[in-house]
């Protein structure tokens, strides 16, 4: 009997190691994204102070946009500008901004300072949208298809990498779609 | 031509540790003396083969050579040259080649021991070990593959890795899990030559103490860079990483416990082998972990299913293998000596229990979300509130059994004597219980508890420090009979205090730490603990390969003016990630600690403040048990016999 002991710390790693062969299968870091695929959330934002063109979610719909979300106070969306404005000097695509807790005026100034990519800016001066949109920190920036679906999400900034390797291929797989 | 070198240089090591693991055993078993020989040569050998491999990837790292794809990913031209050299193991396929160069320094470490019965079959084992971790290098993770044409510049290494705290933190855990792989070694020998007795344990105790030497201090650094670095106040997350390095922690621990009724008793043999198995097994399920991908945190290396079926195959062989051989051949050892239940080999089954049921709480908190993924496909996470929960309690109980156990005698102690020897550390603790409890009211009793326990286990060690060398009786002749005590007596003092103070500082910085948040703008003050920070200044500063915006504070305490500190949030752009390093004031009472956040419109910049109590505690207290360790696995002094009455009744 006491024998049969012995094989107990076997029989238990055996059991272990099938339930780790079947978990590798498994991946971890998927997170549940509420928003991809889903309409993008109903919105009529007011112009910055000091730019005219305000924001709201009809505005978008029929194209394929980008919706970014930006503040003065960010320093990686200062890092993040200058390949906005490459986008919107290069390719055919919406830029709608969405101005992220800014005091009146800042934005503006930042981005007579910086360039200015943007068709549309939101002023989300209260974050209300942003909620919306799931926002977690600025950077961020929206894939909307012609739909008005949102299809990626980039957190972080988009570099020159980023935007040829993982959000330009989503941008004209979308436009492909929509030829169809 | 370098890459080619080092390559090269891992697979003849490949080779010779193949030979290694089978012919020194054919040769034990066949009594051939000269081929049972040659596996402390190879073992010498693989270890100068699988160095000057590790040399090789040093000097592509030092000269920055972006054709190899390893560098490309983790390494930056301007990267500081110090954090190119320690790039060579912040990253998956470099870290796999120190971890079996450390294999090997092991390896070699057990060739340079005398030659012995156990010797050439360890060896063998230790081969097989290294045989299977050189291929999964080569074949998985070969950190010299080119890249053609050459990259420009490199991708940098993960900015939270570039800091000192990280520099030195895997080579000592690795040293530590690693380390393991000898007494394991040592296990499958003793198993396979039927052999577990003194004269085995006398000669796996160094090897396990130096393990476990090494695993305190990588876990004491992990936990003092997660510290400063990440900028949460903690030390400790429970992060599925941390725990798999206290998990063989915690089984190593045991080991060094029952290996020592082994060696004085000869009892306990199946159990401690047992441990000492299972404490190498748990390094490699850390391995596993880390490398499979197959949860998630903060350390996870690459997530490749394929390495990881390579890494649960060689765990599968590795422990799998051991357990067999245990099975059948465990049955076999011998109990030599008798004891009764209120004796020092009770004490240690108690110990022994304790600190087995700790390492499964940990396993069972670190897999329930895989084993409920695996099930049902739901995601959740087992955080802190479990372990502290069950840690707790046992904890407690651990640290009663400390003083009465460390006194008792082998074979038949007295229960009565002992506690009544270790009373005044039973004083000293009710008055640490009051006043933590006055100075901490409302907060946890139980923490109050547990710290007075601590004092009862330190104080119980340095009570019985303090009988064997008469220091009341004969003060003059106290440091004569100090110098005369056994080493090991001393290294386990020390480990039992350091012990003590590693409680007493988690209870302080995990339990009493108190907070305060604010939104600050300049000249705003946050106070918290007795301190006050005022706001200076937010000055944006450029870094070598960051930019950074730093907060300077000015401190005072009480109304006094002390000094500045600066806390910092750094973005990495080549990596596009964002790092904090906290301000710190450490005193040996408490951390004022700083941390800031992001910046909000108007309003200001997040700041959170901690007074964090004895957090000085841990690391002090780390750093006594890694000095116990050390002490315990020193040789007996030369001079031990002649002071015979300062060492009557066997150390433990």
């Amino acid at each position: 009997m006491s024998r049969l002991f012995l094989y107990l710390p076997l029989v238990i790693f055996a059991l272990l190691a099938l339930w780790f062969a079947v978990g590798l299968r498994h991946d971890p870091s998927r997170i549940p994204s509420v928003l991809i695929d889903q309409p993008l959330p109903e919105f009529s934002l007011p112009a910055i102070e000091g730019h005219d063109n305000p924001f709201s979610s009809a505005d978008i719909i029929g194209e394929v946009a980008l919706v970014n979300v930006f503040a003065s106070w960010c320093i990686p969306c200062a890092i993040e500008h200058p390949q906005l404005i490459k986008i919107a000097a290069e390719e055919d695509i919406v830029i709608a901004g969405l101005n992220w807790k800014e005091r009146p005026g800042d934005g503006a100034a930042w981005l007579r300072r910086l360039g200015d990519p943007y068709d549309y800016i939101g002023d989300d001066a209260d974050g209300r949208v942003a909620i919306d949109f799931g926002v977690t920190g600025a950077p961020e920036t929206f894939v909307v298809d012609r739909e008005g679906r949102i299809r990626y999400k980039q957190v972080g900034p988009i570099t020159e990498q980023i935007w040829t390797a993982d959000i330009k291929p989503v941008v004209d797989r979308l436009r492909a779609e929509a030829m169809q | 031509m370098i890459p080619e070198l080092g390559n090269f240089a891992l697979i003849i090591a490949l080779m010779v540790a193949l030979w290694q693991a089978v012919f020194p055993l054919i040769g034990a078993v066949r009594q051939d003396r000269a081929l049972a020989a040659g596996a402390a040569n190879s073992a010498l050998a693989q270890l100068v083969l699988i160095a000057f491999s590790f040399g090789c990837l040093t000097i592509l790292y030092a000269q920055s050579d972006f054709s190899v794809v390893n560098v490309v990913q983790n390494s930056h031209s301007a990267k500081p040259f110090i954090y190119k050299l320690t790039g060579v193991w912040g990253n998956h396929e470099g870290s796999m080649l120190l971890w079996i160069l450390i294999l090997a320094a092991f390896g070699a470490a057990v060739a340079m021991t005398r030659a012995g019965e156990l010797k050439a079959v360890t060896l063998s084992a230790q081969g097989a070990v290294a045989a299977a971790f050189i291929a999964f290098t080569l074949f998985t993770s070969n950190p010299f593959a080119r890249i053609l044409p050459a990259a420009q510049d490199g991708m940098d290494l993960n900015p939270l890795l570039q800091d000192p705290g990280l520099i030195i933190h895997p080579p000592f855990l690795y040293l530590g899990y690693v380390g393991y792989s000898v007494t394991f070694a040592y296990a499958i020998a003793g198993l396979i030559r039927g052999r577990i007795d003194a004269d085995w344990a006398r000669a796996v105790r160094p090897f396990a103490l130096a393990a476990w030497v090494f695993l305190t201090i990588g876990i004491a650094i992990g936990s003092w860079w997660a510290y400063y670095e990440l900028g949460w106040g903690g030390f400790w997350a429970w992060d599925p990483v941390e725990n798999a390095s206290f998990m063989p922690w915690l089984a190593g621990t045991a080991f060094l416990h029952s290996v020592r009724v082994v060696e004085k008793r000869g009892a306990l043999k199946v159990w401690t082998v047992l441990l000492a198995i299972l404490a190498f097994s748990l390094s490699l399920v850390g391995t596993f972990l880390v490398r499979s991908g197959i949860l998630t945190s903060v350390h996870a290396f690459a997530v490749d299913p394929e390495r990881g079926m390579f890494i649960l195959a060689i765990l599968a062989l590795a422990i799998g293998g051991a357990l067999t051989l245990f099975a059948i051949r465990a049955g076999k050892l011998q109990a030599e000596g008798a004891f009764q239940p209120a004796s020092r080999e009770g004490a240690l089954i108690v110990n022994n229990v304790l600190l087995v049921t700790m390492t499964a709480t940990v396993f069972i908190g670190t897999f329930y979300p895989l084993f409920v993924d695996v099930l049902t496909g739901e995601r959740l996470t087992v955080g802190a509130p479990y372990f502290n929960a069950v840690f707790a309690p046992l904890t407690g109980l651990l640290l009663f059994v400390m003083a009465p156990g460390a006194v008792l005698a082998w074979k038949k102690g007295r229960l009565g004597a002992a506690f009544r020897q270790a009373a005044p550390a039973a004083g000293a603790a009710a008055v640490v219980i009051v006043i933590a409890l006055w100075m901490t009211w409302p907060k946890s009793v139980a923490a109050a508890a547990v710290a007075g326990l601590a004092v009862w286990a330190g104080g119980g060690a340095l009570i019985e420090l303090a009988r064997r060398i008469s220091l009341f009786s004969s003060p003059r002749r106290a440091p004569a009979r100090f110098a005369g005590l056994p080493r090991s007596f001393i290294g386990m003092t020390i480990a039992h205090v350091g012990m003590a103070v590693v409680i007493i500082g988690a209870m302080g910085a995990g339990v009493w730490r108190t907070e305060a948040i604010r939104l600050m703008n300049i000249g705003d003050v946050i106070s918290v603990g007795g301190y006050e920070a005022t706001l200076k200044s937010v000055d944006e500063v450029q870094g070598p390969n960051f930019v950074s915006e730093t907060a300077t504070f000015e401190i005072s305490r009480n109304g006094n003016r002390l000094d500045t500190f600066a806390a910092e949030r750094r973005y990495y752009p080549v990596r596009q990630m964002q790092t904090t390093e906290a301000a710190i004031r450490t005193t040996v009472l408490g951390d004022f600690y700083v941390s800031v956040g992001e910046r909000q419109a108007d309003a200001g910049w997040a700041v959170k403040a901690w007074y964090n109590p004895l957090v000085f505690w841990l690391w002090f207290g780390s750093g006594l048990l890694a000095l116990g360790g050390g002490v315990a696995a020193m040789p007996a002094p030369a001079r031990a016999k002649a002071s015979a009455p300062a060492i009557e009744g066997a150390p433990a």
